[in-house]
């Protein structure tokens, strides 16, 4: 569960294809320099524009909007939005798991829609509005989702818990009368190692204003 | 991950221009190519973002002209596309089973269908609907391309350097007419077919018989199958058990299930058998309840 690599490889500044092109070049520094300003401009370009360079393999900038918050930095395009919020932007409610896109802790909203951050490129979310976990809270004030999960003692370790937050607040945003199996389906991409899922039963029928039958 | 290079172009002319170059991938939802690029599963030094694209994200239904689905639109807005729920539900029935609620925010059928895996959930739906590709290249031509004819094997497509899936076309409903979609796995979602079937049929105007059926089957061969003859078998028929039974028969005939760690291959044999039957009858209901 390093965070390392991430960290490592879009912060050296200098990647190693890049330090190939460039070796033997004095003025390679300024080229690169070049490179990351035409990057930048490709980012920004206006539709209208006929051509489009790509960008890459070094760092490029990127505006992203974190939980109502315009966020900048600078990451090489194969950095995922999961290591872009964890490891340049300090927002580490999303957890690194699985890196694979199946187990759901890196969940985070898109325009309002659940995915996983773990496997969306940070170029991709530019222009979209990116929420996490840290949003359900309004100063001491918990959304009713989390307060629910508090409540419900519905986390053991909390490791995934963030990613089931989101997850669970994405189906009561989409349905606010869903039922429980309706939530349920919801929470399909998420998965708890620790075998909370009795009690996230119980914070789910409290949202939902049901009884629950005991097993 | 490998370093990449990236880029979103707006046009397709653009799209096809960076895709003819050496080592780049189409990007839509990323949902496979995104693992399999970090997993050294596929090379890729450039990926081409088609979520800019207007044509790729198109979703549109004319009685005259039929279905038009944009090859990046993600799964979740084909699902509640109202369309697609009534007129083309097999393909609702396989887009609803791709992963899980975040994978169906990003991922899109027309990467479903270039990612071109045997068990891919949207692909037989398609097949069984008689739905066509349609490729842009770099010339600035259009190929329209069966779907059945689109994977030529396991992660293996048509499409050349260049080229580039830009929408999906399916014909108008014939009247009377449904299709569904059915898989086995051993768990709810997130995971990998161990059989997919995609039926699709019409009824005559009395619903007394079958005029045609198309029958597909996923995850036994080495790309999805159309398997014609179990089709043709329902033709002219009322669709009585003995129908169905017959129809499974030569889809078993016709499948070419292996082993793996999913299943044996007499096991999806028998499979392929249970889901045609249950598809058939569940398009038959669908076609009787609307």
């Amino acid at each position: 569960m390093s965070d390392a690599p991430g960290r490592n490889d879009s912060r050296a500044g200098l990647s190693r294809r890049q330090f190939l092109k460039g070796s033997g070049v004095t003025a390679a520094t300024a080229a690169l320099a070049g490179t990351a300003e035409a990057v930048v401009q490709a980012a920004t370009a206006d539709k209208t524009k006929e051509k489009t360079e790509s960008m890459g393999p070094g760092p490029v900038a990127l505006t992203l909007d974190v939980n109502g918050a315009k966020m900048e930095t600078k990451v090489e395009p194969r950095v995922t939005l999961l290591d872009t919020l964890r490891n340049h932007l300090d927002v580490t409610g999303c957890k690194r798991v699985c890196d694979r896109g199946t187990c759901g802790a890196c969940t985070v909203l898109l325009d309002g829609k659940p995915v996983y951050a773990c496997t969306t490129l940070a170029l991709e979310a530019q222009g979209k509005k990116v929420r996490t976990a840290e949003s359900l809270v309004d100063g001491d004030k918990l959304d009713k989702v989390p307060a629910a999960f508090v409540k419900a003692d519905a986390q053991q370790c909390g490791f995934c818990t963030p990613g089931f937050v989101v997850s669970m607040y994405a189906a009561f945003q989409a349905n606010p009368s869903a039922g429980p199996g309706e939530i349920e389906d919801a929470l399909s991409g998420n998965i708890c190692r620790c075998g909370t899922y009795e009690q996230m039963r119980d914070a789910i029928a409290a949202l939902c204003k049901v009884k629950r039958k005991e097993a | 991950m490998k370093e990449i290079d990236y880029a979103a172009p707006a046009t397709l002319t653009e799209a096809t221009a960076l895709l003819a170059r050496k080592g780049a991938r189409a990007l839509a939802g990323g949902t496979d190519l995104i693992v399999q690029v970090r997993e050294n599963r596929r090379d890729a030094e450039l990926l081409v973002d088609l979520k800019n694209i207007a044509e790729l994200n198109t979703l549109r239904f004319d009685a005259k002209e039929g279905l038009v689905l944009g090859a990046a639109v993600p799964c979740y807005r084909i699902a509640e596309h109202p369309d697609v729920r009534k007129r083309y539900p097999g393909l609702g029935d396989g887009v609803a089973l791709i992963g899980g609620v975040q994978i169906q925010s990003r991922a899109s059928v027309g990467g479903n269908l270039c990612n071109a895996s045997p068990a891919a959930d949207s692909i037989p739906a398609l097949i069984a609907l008689g739905a066509s590709a349609v490729i842009a290249t770099p010339s600035g031509t259009r190929d329209l391309i069966p779907v059945e004819k689109f994977c030529t094997g396991p992660g293996r497509t048509i499409l050349g350097p260049g080229e580039l899936l830009v929408h999906l076309h399916l014909p108008p409903p014939a009247p009377n007419s449904s299709s569904a979609y059915l898989r086995f796995i051993p768990r709810k979602e997130m995971d990998i077919a161990v059989v997919g079937v995609g039926v699709a049929l019409a009824l005559n105007d009395n619903r007394t018989a079958c005029v045609f059926a198309r029958i597909a089957l996923g995850a036994v061969g080495p790309t999805p199958l159309l398997v014609p003859e179990a089709g043709a078998a329902l033709a002219g028929r009322p669709l009585a058990e003995a129908d169905l039974e017959r129809a499974a028969e030569l889809a078993q005939a016709q499948a070419l299930p292996i082993s793996d760690m999913r299943g044996s291959a007499d096991y999806r044999r028998h499979l392929v058998g249970v889901l045609v039957k249950r598809a058939l009858r569940i398009a038959l209901q669908r076609v009787k309840g609307g």
